[in-house]
């Protein structure tokens, strides 16, 4: 048996390696299932019975594929410049915070009060994205690890906020906020949690993204640093400032999913690990499923939410535990990023 | 006087499972191999070891169970980073998820129940720094050490050599996720004594940054271990304090931050291994 090498294989090969991906990922996490004492037909089938096979579930799916869009489509563009932003929960946290800041403390008339949420939201997730972004295009250091740790101190920042100068004068006993004025609320379609203007914006937000990656010199800029940043320098591309912009990107859009949140769901700033709910780790998935494309996260995030509306059934049905969904998560990175290998070379029989 | 003996013992106590982890880790990333999976390695290895005391009563065959859990777990990262050569930092993100969601789902049925006959603290922390010495000792006075070494740094001169270099980065993999697994294993057997959700508390993600605090030297990690614990009872022991908890608790992820930075910042990385994180292919350039 030997292994060649494929330059370019054809998109029907990429597509099958990543199909074959999903297949085993969803098979090994069958037998997870199995292993827990729930037959893995019977926890899909419940799965699919909760989401796609029902009008409220098909509002569930949407409903969280909103922040997944937004993240996702930001997230695909900082992975074309190689800026792996691992600190989406951070950033949504950070996003939502912002807003609520605004919606709490500060009087603006109607239609004013949304537009200025999601303008802090985007700028406070952008700055938050930045620290890790400074330090790699200053010093090298590795953000995976920086972004990472930018989550843990956003959760805590919020801990302080709601449970200390924050905390609610309406609700005792509760690390709430007070409730957001009705101006500061979306609207969502009826009957559902669907806060629809969040989910048109993700949408335009990630074609924008995939005009700005694919047809302006900007998008280019991004696409040879991730390619090749020597090269990149070599033709006198500026790395760092590129590097910052991608950053300032991917953090901007997580705040926009975390003011969505907020705004819609919950109208009120809580313990902020009920606001992200992994969100941002799950569009890791979604952005490596979209191959960099922004606009592809817009079917990407679809999938991922039916898992994410899905984990949420088998929680329900089954009492598993809100972890279920890191095992997809992890099962659906690991067979995809083998699946890339077998995607690039064919396997030869004999000599 | 005492007191500060006992709050210096309990930091060194904390530092433990930090310590062991940055060890397993070290050992890994000597070998060129990140493994970004700690976290998900340790909840594993707590998950079976727990499991394993709870079942046959016996917390050094617990102990035990962990181990092998843990170097078994990585398998995965390692056929995916070492033979297909994927990004090693996307496939340990993944083995990270994947262990704390398998450690999760399948521990709910021992959630709350108490272990009949922990272990001692004290023999695990004689373990961790017995450990620190005989890597150091493994790592710069024996032939094997420096094989491994030579994998890190210069994996193709090292096959010219006839050294295997596949095999040695896949038994590094593996030794650092029996670290990891021992570490976990101490948390649910000893220091906890118990299986709690999520208990290992991002302690993998600080294993990771202490790596590279301590320049990749076994006996430094001692040191660093043993201060990121002072860190960790600090923020539990001023809880009643003026000064608000939260800001305790973050404080040691925000020190990893001003680690990283400073370390980038004085030695522009200078000390990391010369092939850390790159796939090696032969006959490749």
């Amino acid at each position: 048996m030997r292994l060649e090498y494929l330059p370019s294989p054809s998109p029907w090969r990429q597509a099958a390696a990543v199909a074959l991906a999903i297949l085993a990922a969803l098979g090994v996490a069958g037998l997870v299932f199995w292993a827990y004492g729930v037959p893995p037909l019977t926890a899909y089938a419940t799965l699919l019975r909760g989401t796609l096979a029902d009008p409220n579930g098909w509002a569930e799916v949407l409903r969280r594929a909103i922040p997944l869009i937004l993240v996702g489509a930001g997230l695909s563009l900082a992975f074309r410049a190689q800026f792996y932003n691992i600190g989406a929960e951070g950033q949504i946290a950070i996003g939502a915070t912002a807003a609520a800041g605004v919606a709490l403390f500060w009087p603006i008339e109607a239609p004013w009060m949304l537009p200025t949420m999601f303008l802090a939201g985007f700028l406070a997730g952008a700055a938050y994205a930045l620290v890790a972004a400074l330090l790699r295009a200053g010093l090298g250091v590795n953000e995976i690890l920086t972004t990472l740790m930018l989550n843990y101190i956003a959760y805590y920042l919020v801990q302080y906020l709601v449970q200390g100068p924050w905390r609610g004068r309406s609700l005792f006993g509760f690390a709430f906020t007070d409730p957001f004025p009705p101006q500061a609320v979306l609207p969502t379609l009826p009957g559902t949690l669907v806060h629809w203007p969040t989910l048109v914006l993700g949408v335009l937000l990630a074609l924008l993204l995939q005009f700005l990656l694919s047809r302006t010199t900007l998008g280019f800029r991004l696409r040879v640093v991730g390619a090749n940043p020597q090269a990149a320098r070599y033709v006198g591309i500026p790395v760092g400032p590129t590097l910052l912009v991608a950053a300032l990107i991917t953090g901007g859009l997580a705040g926009l999913a975390g003011v969505g949140e907020v705004a819609s769901i919950h109208k009120k700033l809580l313990d902020s690990s009920n606001i992200t709910l992994g969100y941002g780790f799950s569009a890791i998935i979604v952005a490596y499923l979209a191959r960099g494309q922004p606009a592809w996260a817009i079917l990407t995030a679809f999938l991922m939410a039916v898992l994410f509306a899905g984990g949420d059934v088998l929680k329900v049905a089954f009492q598993m535990p809100f972890r279920v969904m890191d095992v997809f998560s992890g099962l659906f990175l690991l067979f995809l990023i083998a699946s890339d290998f077998f995607a690039q070379h064919r396997v030869r029989w004999g000599r | 006087m005492e007191e500060v003996w006992a709050a210096l013992l309990r930091s060194v106590i904390f530092g433990t499972p930090i310590l062991i982890a940055a060890l397993g880790n070290l050992l890994n990333e000597r070998a060129g191999v990140v493994n970004l999976g700690v976290e998900g390695m340790m909840a594993v290895g707590a998950l079976a070891a727990f499991a394993t005391a709870q079942t046959t009563g016996s917390g050094g065959l617990g102990v035990l169970a962990g181990v092998l859990a843990g170097g078994l777990f990585t398998l995965p990262h390692a056929f995916v980073a070492i033979s297909l050569r994927a990004n090693q930092f996307v496939s340990g993100l993944a083995l990270a998820m994947l262990g704390l969601g398998l450690a999760g789902l399948l521990g709910k049925r021992f959630e709350g129940q108490p272990l009949l006959a922990p272990l001692p603290e004290m023999p695990f922390v004689y373990l961790g720094f017995g450990l620190a010495v005989a890597l150091w000792a493994f790592l710069y006075l024996t032939h094997a050490g420096l094989v491994l070494r030579s994998v890190g740094e210069n994996p193709a001169a090292a096959d010219l050599l006839g050294i295997p270099v596949y095999r040695v980065r896949y038994w590094a993999v593996a030794a650092g996720g029996m670290f990891a697994g021992l570490a976990g294993a101490f948390l649910a057997v000893s220091y906890r004594s118990s299986w709690t959700e999520g208990m290992t508390n991002q302690l993998g993600w600080i294993a990771i940054a202490l790596t590279i605090f301590v320049a990749w030297e076994p006996l430094r990690a001692v040191l660093g271990a043993y201060f990121f614990g002072l860190l960790y009872y600090l923020g539990f022991a001023l809880q009643d304090s003026a000064i608000p908890s939260v800001f305790l608790q973050a404080l040691p992820y925000a020190l990893v931050i001003v680690v990283l930075a400073l370390v980038a910042w004085r030695r522009r990385q200078g000390a990391a291994p010369e092939a850390l994180g790159l796939p090696y292919e032969r006959g490749r350039r």
